[in-house]
């Protein structure tokens, strides 16, 4: 049983920001139970974390574990993108 | 609008480039630099931080969408900029982003460039930039496929960085020398100023140019700009019409080491002046290289020669057989001897050498034998700026020149070198082989001699041990000019000396 590292970068507290949140926490409790781990970094007051990870486009979700990683963008609107960036899609047929 | 207060102009410290901008790039705004691959984009937006570090302690950001960061550090190196000395100064930051190998970004909802801008403006806060280079936006366009977002965000970007005083280079990238300003045609857009670096084949050579294509609300020079990439220092633009507009004109009067041709010239060269020796090979141009040479060397003037035919030995030699030891005035450091193969660089490098030696030794004459043989390395055009890049530079520094070209006919006719810059030179002299009853003598004529009176006759010359003797005219030989030389019968003479005589009491 693999649980999940996931991040979320958003940029201040805009609607967009909060759209991305609500949407991850929708998805995580729908897909992951609650095998997964879940912190969300605003770049406006940790510019320095974004560096680390290069990134350009907010909302960005990073799914550090399990490997490999993965990158979503956007505020995870499409759930069935959000599911394929994720690698869901795949694993699930193995585990039913 | 506040259009009203003129644009100012930050110094980019680039050589050459800040004459072409009249001053610099617009301050406080951003600046598109477009070409092709290899047209030194890159090189463009690293040497804009870097000039400012180095001569105006300004820190920068470099802002990298291709290459990583470590690229950049290893490519620059070379020119001499220890950009990772600079990091940990803080006086340059990169902003890395460059794309993450095996990493897919999956697209799942709207999105903007938010985490870029936020990163961008921690950079510029770390080490209190002044300058930020961003290379290149076309590939931010590569990476993320929706332009319209992506063109929309460029400008909130754009906006950015003028709130915070930022004078910005971007590069874009182009499809084909002519055309398009950039790739995906919205580059242009986010800058109100746009360069283009062309690197274009021409004749199987390539050639740089520089061209400043709009500066709004401010002036700039016209035209594309030759420029090259030195192997320590980067770019150096070529300023043509730049240096050009600050000649001075001297009266002084200098010899050309040779007594007869000063009074054909009506009392010598000019100090300022530059001329061009004309002659097939044989006709004696070498030897007036070594003449004026050696002239200047008695009136104590340092003397700087540039030959691209012959070598050194057979220089000197030539220099000993008329009385000139070349070898001890080179050991006394009255004159250099600089000898080479015009194909060891491409005419742009010669000229940025040439004007490095020039500054080094600080010659007041300057000979350079020939600028056929230069001719040989470059398309016309290049040829042609080189030539005036070179005589405008000496003359901005008062050297006297003296110019050699070689005719390829051997009786009469003219050069393509004469053809291309006779109009640049201040002075002509032609030196011609004259055929005269089943006998070969040598002529020489002064065609041009700007600001002075001179000699208009065409006379006969020799050559011995001592160098160069001027005779008498050639009266009675015409044609001498286009190498159909005929002799004229004395009854001829008579009737054309009646004819003008006639003209003349008209």
């Amino acid at each position: 049983m693999s649980s999940y590292t996931l991040r979320l970068y958003v940029t201040g507290k805009t609607p967009r920001s909060e759209q991305a949140i609500a949407n991850l926490r929708r998805i995580c409790k729908e897909q992951l139970q609650s095998e997964y781990e879940m912190s969300v970094i605003d770049v406006l007051e940790r510019p320095e974390l974004a560096d680390d990870e290069r990134i350009l486009a907010t909302p960005t979700l990073i799914k550090a574990l399990p490997l490999p990683i993965r990158r979503v963008i956007g505020d995870l609107s499409d759930v069935e993108k959000v599911l394929l960036g994720l690698d869901l899609r795949r694993i699930e047929p193995v585990e039913n | 609008m506040d259009e009203v207060t003129s644009v100012a102009k930050l110094e980019t410290g680039i050589p050459g480039f800040d004459l072409i901008a009249e001053g610099g790039i617009p301050k406080g705004r951003t600046t598109l630099v477009t070409g092709t691959a290899g047209s030194a984009k890159t090189v463009f937006a690293a040497q804009f931080l870097a000039e400012g570090i180095r001569r105006f302690n300004q820190a920068g950001v470099f802002v990298t969408f291709e290459e990583t960061p470590d690229d950049i550090r290893k490519n620059m190196i070379s020119f001499g900029w220890p950009i990772a000395m600079w990091e940990s100064e803080r006086k340059w930051a990169f902003v890395d982003a460059s794309p993450q190998p095996g990493e897919e970004e999956v697209k799942a909802g709207t999105y903007d460039l938010g985490a870029f801008l936020a990163r961008l403006e921690h950079a510029i806060r770390r080490v209190g930039a002044e300058r930020l280079a961003m290379d290149s936006l076309s590939a931010i366009f590569q990476r993320f496929r929706e332009t319209n977002l992506i063109r929309h965000e460029l400008f909130r970007i754009a906006s950015g960085l003028r709130q915070m005083g930022m004078t910005a280079v971007l590069t874009g990238e182009r499809i084909a020398e002519y055309g398009e300003i950039a790739r995906y045609g919205v580059e242009e857009f986010v800058s109100d100023n746009v360069i283009v670096l062309r690197h274009v084949l021409e004749d199987e050579k390539r050639r740089r140019t520089m061209e400043i294509l709009k500066f709004r609300g401010t002036t700039h020079q016209k035209g594309e700009f030759p420029f090259t990439i030195t192997p320590v220092g980067g770019i150096i633009g070529i300023p043509l019409s730049a240096i050009e507009l600050k000649q001075r004109s001297s009266n002084v009067r200098i010899t050309s080491g040779i007594g007869e041709i000063d009074e054909m010239c009506g009392g010598g060269f000019f100090r300022d002046s530059v001329l061009l020796v004309s002659g097939a090979t044989g006709t004696g141009k070498t030897l007036m290289v070594t003449q004026f040479v050696a002239g200047g060397v008695s009136e104590n003037e340092r003397c700087l020669l540039f030959a691209f035919e012959e070598s050194r030995e057979q220089l000197f030699r030539n220099a000993n057989g008329w009385g000139f030891d070349f070898a001890e005035m080179e050991r006394d450091g009255r004159i250099k001897v600089v000898c080479e193969y015009p194909e060891v660089r491409t005419l742009e490098d010669h000229l940025i050498e040439m004007k490095r030696i020039i500054e080094e030794f600080e010659p007041t004459r300057v000979a350079v034998d020939s600028l056929s043989a230069l001719e040989r390395v470059s398309t016309l055009k290049s040829f042609r700026e080189f030539v005036i890049g070179i005589t405008s530079f000496m003359k901005h520094q008062e050297i006297a020149g003296l110019f050699t070209s070689t005719t390829p006919n051997l009786l009469g006719g003219s050069s393509v070198t004469e053809a291309h810059i006779s109009t640049i030179t201040d002075s002509i002299i032609l030196l011609r082989y004259v055929e005269t009853y089943g006998e070969i003598r040598r002529g020489v004529a002064i065609l041009k001699m700007r600001g002075s009176r001179h000699d208009k006759v065409i006379r006969e010359f020799t050559i011995d041990s001592n160098g160069m003797h001027v005779g008498r005219a050639f009266r009675d030989v015409v044609g001498i000019l286009s190498g159909q030389t005929t002799a004229l019968p004395t009854t001829d003479l008579e009737r054309m000396n009646k004819m003008f005589a006639a003209d003349e009491q008209l």
